[in-house]
């Protein structure tokens, strides 16, 4: 595949779920991402365990493109996803 | 003429406490009915039993309250509406599987068309006591295998394509064994630690995990009188042949060393798990 320097994505929203537990914080993603407009892309910011276990998945099983999970290194994980048409 | 309660036990039809009246217990293959089956079981209990169905621990339905007398119309008119009716004794009994592949998000094989194989191949084939298969499709074991006298769980048996990936971080955090570790340049995959849940498949975004379905196999579970978790003593079995020539060594092992009246838990340990070890292992490798 094309390969784009991952890091230097520019997210063009944000969205935080560190705040919320399972199942809302596939649904606080989600929600951000109805947001925007296809081809966009949102950074999620969510926490190490469950979250980061589960929400890359269910958000690849929506349809969306996962490109990269950066490490915050302080117990958080950014996610950057770009939103796909239906 | 006396009644033959031992015949109608093993054809189904279960005595109850109320004098002249049983529960027939229904065959049913990894919890999957049809509306048209379930509208031939409704009008059969209505008009033979009490109204009601019970739902038993294994996915299997009973109708209670049929009368002797009623028997065998209940079985023209279940037959005649696409129903069969189950068994009991010392056979194989119900197998039971979760939906699988075929609707779950995390199956990674096709459960109930596997259970209907099973199903087809040992359905009431007679041993020293019961004997139940059931079929999980993942780590999640949503039916139990362990439970089972023979276990299978669905699994995926991974390996990296590197051309595909972007290093994206992914499946490392995905992955709940600790068997990934990422470097700078490559994903490295801990073969001991793997359990082919098939978690960094699954939630790959680039296609860069090849998973192939597979079996794992657990023998020896038994959740009665006795409590014990069935064993994995095989590597992940990549293909059906091989499964099938495993499950019938299993119950040759069981018919050859089974007592009667004794699970087959309770023969393996007899036997030995080394001897037990040894004719699975001469199955699995052909």
């Amino acid at each position: 595949m094309a390969t784009q320097p991952l890091t230097d994505i520019l997210p063009d929203a944000a969205v935080d779920i560190t705040d919320v537990v399972c199942p809302v914080t596939f649904v606080k993603a989600k929600v951000a991402l109805e947001e925007l407009d296809e081809g966009q892309i949102l950074s999620v910011r969510m926490n190490d365990g469950e979250p980061v276990q589960n929400v890359p998945r269910s958000i690849k099983e929506e349809g969306h493109q996962v490109l990269k999970l950066i490490d915050n290194g302080d117990g958080t994980y950014q996610l950057l996803v770009r939103k796909m048409g239906e | 003429m006396a009644i033959d309660y031992k015949a109608l036990k093993n054809g189904g039809f279960m005595r109850q406490i109320q004098k002249d009246r049983f529960s027939l217990r229904l065959k049913v293959v990894g919890g999957h009915l049809t509306s048209d089956q379930l509208d031939t079981i409704t009008r059969v209990s209505r008009q033979y039993g009490d109204g009601r169905v019970h739902l038993t621990s294994r996915q299997g339905v009973e109708i209670p309250f049929i009368r002797l007398e009623d028997v065998e119309t209940v079985k023209e008119e279940l037959a005649a509406g696409g129903v069969d009716t189950g068994v009991c004794g010392p056979r194989v009994r119900t197998v039971t599987a979760c939906q699988g592949q075929a609707i779950c998000p995390s199956g990674c094989i096709d459960t109930y068309a596997l259970a209907v194989e099973i199903s087809d191949r040992y359905f009431g084939r007679q041993l020293p006591h019961k004997f139940k298969f059931g079929v999980t499709g993942c780590m999640n074991n949503c039916l139990k295998a362990e439970e089972n006298d023979l276990g299978v769980k669905g699994g995926l048996a991974v390996s990296w394509k590197k051309d595909a990936c972007t290093l994206c971080g992914v499946c490392t955090k995905a992955c709940r064994e600790g068997a990934l570790t990422q470097t700078e340049t490559e994903i490295v995959l801990d073969e001991s630690r793997c359990n082919h849940c098939g978690r960094c498949a699954k939630s790959c975004p680039f296609d860069a995990w090849d998973g192939a379905s597979g079996y794992i196999l657990s023998f020896g579970g038994t959740f009665g009188n006795l409590i014990a978790k069935g064993e994995e003593i095989l590597p992940i079995i990549r293909d059906k042949e091989t499964l099938f020539r495993v499950a019938d060594a299993a119950l040759a092992f069981f018919d050859a060393h089974g007592r009667p009246s004794e699970r087959f838990r309770v023969s393996i340990d007899r036997a030995g798990w080394d001897t037990f070890k040894e004719a699975i292992r001469a199955a699995y490798e052909g």
